[in-house]
């Protein structure tokens, strides 16, 4: 679990310093994520290593980290609802095309290519 | 008592323990609805939280003194979207064009969509300078308004608030548009709402989980690329 610990965080630091050092335009984390997709690709660990428990660790309660910011918007409740309009209204058109435009785009050229991927049940929620 | 209870008010174990208590009550909900969209945890406990700091009369700073502890973990999760991927590295071949047409695309629908809508329902420019980054993840997202004159602190909000559009309505929407491939699915989530539709996309579908957190970073790469560009076109 160390091990795991050390990897995930080890990348995260390169990550971070590298995004400054370079002044990029990016996340460390993000950075860190490549990074570390790369240290799996070339190492290929068992489904018993350390690097494996720790992140599915982390991600299986991914919503729980999302709760200190979330709560943040109680800051902002008084601007959010003199604005209501142009926020709920920018907020949900653009979501919904830049959703719809991934989405379909995406399909046409997967189905393009003739792949076929993997589908979701009918009643998939 | 009267010490012990301001103790109890105002440290930040109190509202560490708080945080994993309404979590922990969203996850029973969510199961026990059979998983309702709405019941998606983060919803429930950040208006659990919200209402209890309400009652008590304490403010998000010292909330936050606890909230930090978890908040930081974010960045390492974020490290972590590289081992789903990782499982789902014999798809990303047959998956390149898509990725790299769809998602600046996309990207670039987003961010326009965002100004302009704001303009016409009569926003000023700071907001559409706020609104425009918000399917970038939260930090990139802050990173831009800074840059261009957004409000830094609104930002989180409408990032949140697009994370929670993903969470809540976009698995229902891409059901509704036909969408079946979990590859796909996973891009489009990801793409507009970052780390929260990615935990939605995880807890739906492994693949989809894999493909959100990809598309999640490529789009705030994207995002950070592309904001000045729209911005001085509009």
């Amino acid at each position: 679990m160390i091990n795991g610990a050390l990897w995930v965080l080890g990348c995260q630091l390169v990550g971070e310093v590298v995004v400054r050092w370079l002044g990029l335009p990016v996340p460390g984390p993000v950075l860190g994520m490549v990074l570390l997709f790369g240290v799996l690709s070339v190492r290929r660990p068992g489904p018993q290593s350390g690097t494996l428990r720790v992140a599915d660790g982390l991600l299986r309660h991914l919503q729980l980290l999302f709760v200190p910011v979330t709560v943040g918007i109680m800051v902002h409740a008084g601007t959010i609802r003199q604005e209501w309009l142009p926020v709920t209204g920018g907020l949900v058109l653009s979501w919904t095309a830049g959703l719809a435009t991934v989405a379909g785009l995406a399909t046409l050229l997967v189905r393009r290519r003739g792949t076929s991927g993997e589908t979701a049940p009918g009643d998939a929620s | 008592m009267s010490a012990a209870l301001e103790y109890l008010r105002t440290s930040p174990l109190t509202w560490i323990v708080v945080t994993l208590l309404t979590y922990r009550a969203g996850v029973w909900l969510r199961d026990r609805t059979g998983g309702h969209p709405l019941a998606q945890p983060v919803f429930i406990a950040a208006g659990l939280v919200m209402a209890l700091l309400a009652a008590v009369d304490l403010d998000y700073e010292t909330y936050m003194e606890g909230g930090l502890l978890i908040h930081v973990l974010l960045g390492p999760a974020t490290v972590a979207l590289a081992v789903p991927l990782h499982r789902q590295a014999h798809h990303l071949k047959e998956m390149l064009v898509p990725l790299l047409v769809a998602l600046p695309v996309g990207t670039l629908v987003s961010i326009g969509s965002a100004v302009l809508t704001v303009r016409a329902l009569g926003g000023d420019r700071a907001l559409e300078l706020t609104v425009a980054p918000k399917s970038a993840t939260t930090p990139v997202a802050i990173g831009i308004a800074e840059q261009i004159g957004g409000v830094p602190a609104l930002v989180a909000v409408f990032t949140m608030l697009a994370g929670l559009l993903g969470a809540v309505v976009g698995p229902g929407l891409l059901d509704r548009l036909r969408i079946r491939d979990h590859r796909v699915r996973g891009l489009a989530l990801g793409a507009v709402s970052h780390g929260v539709g990615t935990s939605r996309a995880l807890h739906d579908h492994p693949t989809e989980g894999a493909f959100a957190g990809l598309s999640m970073g490529l789009t705030a790469l994207l995002t950070s690329l592309l904001v000045p560009v729209v911005i001085a076109l509009l």
